[in-house]
């Protein structure tokens, strides 16, 4: 099943696209990480997803076929928004009972054990905690509705790291322990490495790229050699980046099958998810038109 | 909504997850979010009603019970029109300071995106959010207007309940409280449409001020039905399907606009 399935989304405010021609399938047991630079945009995806923004052209659905926003896909979905809006005035535990009052399904229990967990006092006002604190609250009231797909509009953002640690080791235990789905976004990708186990790359309102992050590590490879070989061997390989120091040359490439061979006099190094990530990003902003039809998919 | 096809990886919970969110958890909800407001407005209306009272008390010693206007002494006429004038307000003043932050604050500060993502569908957060509020305002405020009518009773000579005299026709319970509903209804609408309080409060005075001067230098003119208390009915009538309407439009506004 796919939690998540767009086919040639599209959303435009007034005349100017955020986000255009998108086709995703993430299928469930993931955790996705959405990454892009700033405007790239990621929250008017996640808001699509999350059922707040009606699509201007495609389609979005949830959890195997259910339309964003529907009751069905409101009732298993959990979003937390870009800085985790939480009512300033209101109490832990007034946020605990006024989400259990929203839904159907509610583990109030989960909730004020994860708040004591947390050393976060349930009679505080939300806007007197710390960012972290807040961030957290919004995190378990998500996780106490035992959503099936968890959407994280860059929640890592405003923390520190030890806060970002503590964020993302709760929603590790969530995946463990209740198989959620879950999509998180973020514009440092260097947060997200070492848990991301699927990526979708979005650059300038496009899709450049998405896939698990295993298959794209292994269909990618850098190939070091002579740079007056380069613009012959780029021809017959897919290059997502080139890079020409004086007599050497960089060349990011997808490949076919890992077990291709190397060209004689070149090198082969695998890639970081990082580098992959740049150097997407970097491609997608020169040429767009080009790169569409290099998406794995 | 209701004639989706049941997608294949729906899963075995389809019965459970057929029955909505029960609206009655909005009570606790509109009660918690809204209880300053809730709180404040009844204390201030009381506190204005136990001062009609004493002013009525003391009016209705000192001058009987059937004395003409004219007869008054300046202070207590004046006193009079002044609390009429405030009548006159009050209305906008609860749309203003109750109704436009009620959805506009939301999505100022960006609660909307928890609130809206919830399993409670938004169209019904906003129903229930607003008809409780609005209900509440129309109740309180056609209670302040009996002891209002009460106090005012000595100043109105006998001619002067016509449906074209507003200081009368306007302050009684039926009416007042039908006002206080649609300017709540027109507040929390433009709070939707705008998205920000303060213009949504202008935009408020602006409407509300319109409506009550058209209603009044015109509308009452052409009433299909006569006399003072069918004429009261009659523009409660329109008043309660005019806030029918505005919060039918701010739902589906909330379902269309959210983002």
């Amino acid at each position: 099943m796919n939690v998540i399935e767009t086919t040639g989304l599209g959303k435009a405010y007034g005349k100017s696209w955020a986000l255009r021609d998108c086709k995703l399938d993430i299928p469930e047991g993931h955790l996705a990480a959405l990454v892009g630079p700033n405007g790239a945009g990621k929250s008017t995806l996640m808001n699509m997803i999350a059922g707040l923004a009606v699509p201007t052209e495609g389609t979005v659905t949830v959890l195997g076929g259910y339309p964003a926003g529907s009751p069905r896909a409101l009732d298993s979905i959990a979003f937390v928004a870009q800085d985790a809006p939480v009512y300033q005035n209101l109490s832990v535990s007034d946020m605990i009972h006024l989400t259990r009052n929203l839904n159907r399904r509610f583990d109030s229990d989960y909730a004020t054990a994860r708040a004591n967990e947390l050393a976060i006092p349930l009679r505080r006002k939300a806007g007197k905690l710390s960012r972290g604190q807040q961030s957290q609250v919004a995190l378990t009231l998500a996780l106490a509705r035992k959503p099936r797909l968890l959407i994280l509009d860059e929640p890592l953002a405003a923390l520190d790291p030890l806060a970002r640690q503590d964020f993302m080791a709760t929603v590790m235990t969530a995946m463990a322990d209740n198989g959620v789905s879950v999509l998180l976004s973020s514009h440092a990708i260097s947060d997200l490495e070492r848990f991301a186990d699927y990526l979708v790359i979005l650059s300038h309102g496009a899709l450049a790229a998405a896939a698990e992050t295993d298959d794209l590590l292994a269909d990618h490879r850098v190939l070091t050699g002579p740079a007056d070989e380069a613009d012959r061997l780029a021809q017959t390989l897919t290059v997502v980046q080139d890079k020409r120091a004086a007599a050497q040359a960089h060349l990011l490439v997808r490949t076919a099958d890992p077990g291709d061979p190397v060209p004689p006099g070149w090198e082969a190094h695998p890639v970081t998810v990082e580098e992959l990530v740049l150097a997407y990003l970097r491609a997608h902003r020169k040429t767009p038109s080009a790169e569409r039809s290099m998406v794995p998919r | 909504m209701t004639a989706l096809i049941l997608p294949p990886g729906a899963g075995a919970d389809t019965a459970e997850r057929s029955s909505p969110v029960p609206w009655h958890g909005m009570l606790w909800v509109t009660w918690r979010q809204q209880r300053a407001t809730l709180v404040s407005v009844p204390v201030v209306l009381a506190a204005a009603a136990v001062l009609l009272v004493i002013a009525g008390v003391r009016v209705r010693a000192d001058y009987g019970n059937l004395i003409l206007r004219g007869d008054f002494n300046n202070g207590d006429w004046a006193f009079a029109q002044a609390m009429d004038f405030l009548m006159q307000v009050a209305p906008v003043l609860i749309g203003i300071f109750a109704g436009a932050p009620v959805l506009a604050r939301e999505l100022e500060s960006g609660t909307f995106r928890y609130a809206w993502t919830q399993g409670l569908r938004r169209e019904r957060w906003v129903i229930a959010k607003l008809a409780l509020l609005g209900a509440f305002s129309a109740v309180l405020a056609g209670v302040f207007g009996e002891v209002f009518a009460w106090f005012f009773q000595p100043f109105i000579s006998a001619g002067d309940t016509s449906v074209t005299n507003g200081l009368v026709f306007d302050t009684r319970p039926v009416v007042f409280g039908a006002w206080a509903l649609a300017a709540f209804m027109i507040a929390a609408c433009s709070g939707m449409l705008l998205r920000r309080t303060l213009p949504a409060m202008a935009v408020t005075l602006g409407v509300y001020l319109g409506l009550s001067l058209l209603t009044g230098s015109f509308l009452r003119g052409h009433y299909p039905v006569s006399g003072f208390w069918p004429a009261q009915s009659f523009e409660c009538a329109w008043l309660v399907v005019l806030s029918a309407a505005l919060i039918v439009v701010t739902a589906r506004l909330a379902r269309r606009r959210a983002a």
